[in-house]
């Protein structure tokens, strides 16, 4: 996993609730079996006028100008700014890859649905949950001003605007930790091992019913 | 000791490890696998060289591509086939128990759980897949996960979780006829919304809820991912312990004996004090039928299409305009006057025998005065959960009632839920569906999707628009 440290990004400002996973990604996409190349296919449904297939080349598929992410403007971005429940639905880990492999290092709402906050965490995305009030005042300077960046420093908890406002955000100490060192899950957990041994044991006591 | 919630015994049960900050590393007895989700994980696992902590406390099959007609001839769609064929690779390479798609016992992960006695009361139970909370209807903690957490498990046998908060959906007084579990689940979406139970494990509790059958409680916990809620769960009664005796994966002997005596604590004790409470009364519960493109856009079926004038607030406001525009609905249109094009009976919500009986019994009832599917109606299907479900029917006569009215009778499979196979809507085409969710494109680009209740979407086949199925029964 990549490790998040700092990020100065062009914001894109997605002005809608309760996004859902099918919506970032459509299943057609899932039928894959790698956990790259999905960036072409972010938003599939709404940013483009044809239907997408996996495997298409996308350079010459008709866009849709109404969709704000293929405004000239938000070219290159890589903070996602969105509203409440972003990432409802589908537990599709597909959806992260998704926005990661499009730019997205970091994406900011008032709210996120669990199970896509923490499939985040595991692919190097940073979801920041910000107060409703300031993400409504975001949404409004990103759209006044053109070439509109953040800068996310992960370390310090903090998002800065052009203007130098600070905006302190939480983050859990451990995800935080192994966002920014880009830690894999699977290695800590392995050093619990003789923890997780012992636990086996006295649970095949209590529940031998459980061990097949 | 300080009462505990029916999720504090699940959670205390299965704590390996507490780190400081609240974190824990959670033991996971159960994991179910699909063919969409398991790919990366397991590649992860060889890229890696990890072994498998348990092979045996997973099962596997393929569900979300398999075709529901003609399987005899294989998946057509070449990066479909390669999904599943990797499936069955690497169940082969590490050693996994996996129904096959031509197995009888081949279903929807979260129909071949239950039925297999696969899921037991008070077990940890994940798999990659949001609507792993289905699982929850026997006392257990089940919940989705991504991908990497696919890996996870299948290489520690645990997560890494955080205690979610608890949430108590209290349903007392006695249902109406023809109300059912999916006209609760969507009845308690539509008053908490989408995100009402984020951060929260939902116990649904009340007399109504005792009252369900467990395929009922399995309905009502699928739907709880819909509320928010990465858990829903029910306590143990003597239902859940009846359904699960005999199952192929059950306990037997001396281990049944003290099983059954572990499950009878599976309930939250009195006095137990949860986080947030929602109540609500049965007997006022009409069905119910979504008309956006979120299960939290739900009125009940006499009700009419919503303005978005009189949203509650702004942002609202521009989803209520932006769902109507995508369904093509006008404001205060009744809901009974909503045709549909195609009508779905299926998905792991509502495939088990007992929605199959609920939609049979209103067809048989509608077929006797004459009425078969309606002409506007360009396909209706049934698509069972499991091999074992639609065997089961078949043997019950079920399917020739559905045939005989019209109906299409497919093999079991995650079918028009996703459309991830060639069961799909076509762009502008309407459905009334017994699934779990009505996003923009979920049943196919453009597709229009209404959830409802197995009786009210077989109704709403027979009359061709919907129809308020309280009449219909009468
Ligand atoms: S039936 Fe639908 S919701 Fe259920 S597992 Fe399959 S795709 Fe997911």
């Amino acid at each position: 996993m990549k490790p998040f440290t700092t990020l100065h990004g062009l914001v894109a400002p997605l002005d809608r609730a309760n996004v859902d996973t099918d919506a970032i990604i459509p299943k057609q996409f899932l039928k894959s079996i790698k956990r790259s190349g999905f960036g072409p296919y972010a938003f599939d449904e709404w940013r483009y006028l044809d239907r997408g297939e996996p495997g298409m080349d996308c350079s010459n598929r008709p866009k849709n100008p109404d969709f704000v992410l293929n405004q000239a403007r938000y070219q290159g971005a890589s903070v996602l700014l969105a509203r409440e429940n972003f990432g409802c639905g589908s537990s599709r880990e597909h959806a992260p890859w998704a926005l990661e492999d499009y730019g997205f290092r970091a994406i900011i709402a008032p709210s996120f649905a669990d199970i896509f906050f923490n499939n985040c965490f595991k692919n190097g995305v940073l979801p920041i949950v910000l107060a409703a009030g300031v993400v409504e005042r975001l949404f409004a300077e990103a759209a006044a001003q053109e070439g509109y960046r953040l800068a996310i420093d992960l370390t310090a908890q903090t998002v800065t605007t052009p203007a130098g406002e600070v905006i302190p955000f939480e983050v859990d100490a451990e995800r935080k930790h192994r966002l920014l060192n880009g830690l894999d899950d699977i290695s800590l957990t392995l050093q619990h091992t003789d923890t997780i041994k012992a636990y086996e044991a006295r649970r095949k006591l209590a529940a031998p019913w459980l061990f097949v | 000791m300080t009462p505990r919630t029916l999720y504090d015994k699940l959670w205390d049960d299965h704590v390996v490890h507490q780190e400081a900050n609240g974190t824990a590393l959670l033991y996971i007895d159960r994991h179910l696998v699909h063919e969409v989700t398991s790919p990366q994980a397991f590649e992860g696992l060889k890229l890696s060289g990890r072994k498998l902590w348990q092979a045996k406390t997973v099962l596997a099959t393929p569900d979300h591509n398999v075709p529901t007609r003609d399987r005899e001839a294989g998946i057509v769609d070449p990066v479909s086939r390669t999904q599943v064929e990797t499936l069955d690779a690497n169940c082969v390479e590490f050693g996994l128990n996996e129904f096959r798609m031509d197995d009888s016992r081949q279903g929807i992960v979260h129909v071949i759980g239950p039925e297999q006695g696969f899921t037991l009361p008070g077990v940890t139970l994940v798999c990659g897949d949001s609507h792993t909370s289905t699982h929850g209807a026997f006392a257990a903690l089940a919940f989705g996960i991504g991908t990497s957490e696919v890996e996870h498990v299948l290489a520690t046998q645990c997560l890494w979780q955080k205690k979610a908060k608890a949430m108590q959906v209290k349903v007392d007084g006695d249902l109406p006829t023809g109300v059912t579990a999916k006209d609760i689940a969507l009845a308690v979406i539509g008053r908490i919304g989408t995100a009402g139970g984020t951060g929260y494990a939902i116990e649904f509790a009340g007399a109504a809820i005792r009252a369900l059958s467990m395929e009922g409680r399995m309905t009502l916990c699928n739907m709880a991912i819909e509320a928010g809620a990465r858990a829903g769960m029910v306590a143990a009664d003597e239902k859940t312990i009846a359904y699960v005796e005999g199952r192929p994966q059950a306990p037997t002997g001396a281990d049944w004996e003290s099983a059954v005596a572990y499950w009878r604590t599976l309930h939250s004790d009195a006095g137990a004090a949860f986080d947030a409470v929602v109540e609500l009364d049965a007997s006022a519960i009409a069905p119910q039928v979504t008309w956006g493109t979120s299960p939290e856009m739900v009125v009940p079926v006499t009700d009419r299409v919503p303005d978005p004038a009189e949203a509650p607030n702004a942002v609202k406001k521009s989803d209520w305009e932006r769902a109507l525009a995508y369904m093509g609905l006008i404001a205060h249109t009744p809901i009974s006057e909503i045709a549909v094009d195609k009508v779905f009976i299926g998905s792991c919500t509502n495939s088990r025998i007992e929605d199959l009986w609920a939609a049979a019994e209103v067809v048989g009832v509608l077929a006797r005065s004459g009425r078969k599917v309606a002409a506007n109606v360009k396909l209706a299907m049934v698509v069972p959960g499991s091999g074992l479900v639609k065997a089961q029917a078949e043997a019950e006569g079920l399917d020739k009632i559905f045939r005989d009215a019209g109906f299409e009778w497919r093999d079991p499979g995650c079918s028009m839920c996703l459309a991830m196979n060639a069961d799909r809507l076509e762009p502008g085409e309407r459905c009334a569906s017994t699934s779990n969710r009505n996003f923009e494109g979920r049943q196919g680009q453009g597709g229009r999707t209404h959830l409802v209740s197995p009786a009210m979407a077989a109704a709403a086949a027979m009359y061709g628009h919907f129809v308020d199925i309280r009449e219909v029964l009468q």
